[in-house]
């Protein structure tokens, strides 16, 4: 296969990782909204580490976006 | 891009670069040399627009805390509050992650916090850059923090803190898969830690980039949905800044703890 091509069809792959990190995402807010309703007092507690959560479930989506970079620049 | 300039034959590409003006959502990551200063061959001190927006971030949270700072009172007013409220902050996440013996590494700590949240910050004003979108600045602050964590465990707990690879409460014959796993683990924060803030500055950028290049280039009738999503999106921009720089301090609480505490 030409290369060219190849890296763009790499570089969707890679990105394709983002999938998992939104299904991530979607569980965690999901859960943390459980949780404030089912105990509203928690709240600021909780939120804290929701958005730390977030943080981290984000980041692993962008290490897919730095491997299609990657490629994106060798090829 | 360059890809796309390598593939297109070089007459469509100066037809298309006269015909529309091009993406390159990236362009404003390139690192340009203001003064090269290059001693032996090695580039290392050169004066780049990464390290000047490093300076405009460090005077600009220099300035904040002198100028909110200039008379302290009792009462305090507007600035002195949220200096007051972001040294409580800080204080708090020192105290929280490190707990007993954290006193000596906060002003390390909130040093750390407001360089990389002014360098985000920075980023976002138009024609600057962001000193945190590149791989290097970010690797150099988390390797430090990494040699700082591990100097700080052999310094306050000899060979003993070779412990820290060894999980209590496991029975014998799993300790030759756990220990280099909790050595890898432990290899790859370094990496996890600075990755994850350039990859959160450098993606947040470029999606800013697209979304401009959009609502500069459509017609009327289909810019104003670019331009209101990238209004949105700044907004998130400075939300992700913080909780960026939110996130690495607490991590770098999280390893000094991990060295000063040993044992869960």
């Amino acid at each position: 296969m030409e290369s060219l091509p190849a890296s763009f069809i790499g570089m969707g792959l890679a990105a394709a990782g983002l999938a998992g990190s939104g299904i991530g995402l979607g569980f965690m807010f999901g859960k943390a909204i459980e949780a404030f309703a089912r105990q509203p007092g928690a709240e600021a507690q909780l939120s804290k580490y929701v958005w730390i959560g977030a943080a981290f479930v984000e980041a692993i989506a962008l290490y897919g976006l730095v491997l299609a970079f990657i490629i994106m620049g060798k090829g | 891009m360059f890809l796309t300039a390598t593939a297109i034959s070089a007459e469509a590409a100066q037809a298309a670069a006269a015909a529309a003006p091009r993406m390159d959502p990236l362009h404003h990551f390139q690192v340009i040399r203001y003064v090269e200063i290059a001693p032996f061959g090695l580039d290392l001190f050169s004066i780049s627009n990464s390290v000047l927006w490093m300076w405009i971030s460090v005077a600009a949270v220099f300035a904040f805390f002198r100028y909110a700072m200039r008379q302290p009172a009792l009462v305090p007013g507007r600035l002195q509050s949220i200096a007051e409220a972001a040294y409580l902050f800080i204080r708090g996440i020192v105290d929280e992650n490190i707990g007993h013996g954290g006193k000596p590494f906060f002003p390390m700590v909130f040093s750390l916090f407001f360089f990389v949240l002014f360098c985000n910050w920075t980023g976002l004003i138009p024609a600057s850059f962001t000193a945190t979108s590149q791989l290097i600045v970010t690797a150099t602050l988390a390797l430090g923090i990494f040699f700082l964590s591990i100097f700080l465990g052999f310094y306050k707990h000899g060979l003993k803190f070779l412990g820290f690879f060894v999980p209590s409460g496991l029975p014998v014959l799993l300790l030759p898969l756990m220990v280099p796993i909790e050595i890898i683990s432990f290899l790859a924060r370094p990496v996890s830690l600075s990755v994850r803030l350039f990859a959160n500055m450098t993606a947040g950028h470029t999606v800013l980039g697209v979304l401009f290049f959009f609502s500069a280039t459509l017609p009327w009738i289909g810019s104003w949905l670019p331009f209101g999503f990238s209004v949105v999106f700044t907004a998130v921009e400075i939300f992700i800044g913080f909780i960026q720089a939110y996130i690495f301090t607490i991590l770098t609480c999280v390893y000094i703890n991990d060295s000063l505490h040993l044992h869960h």
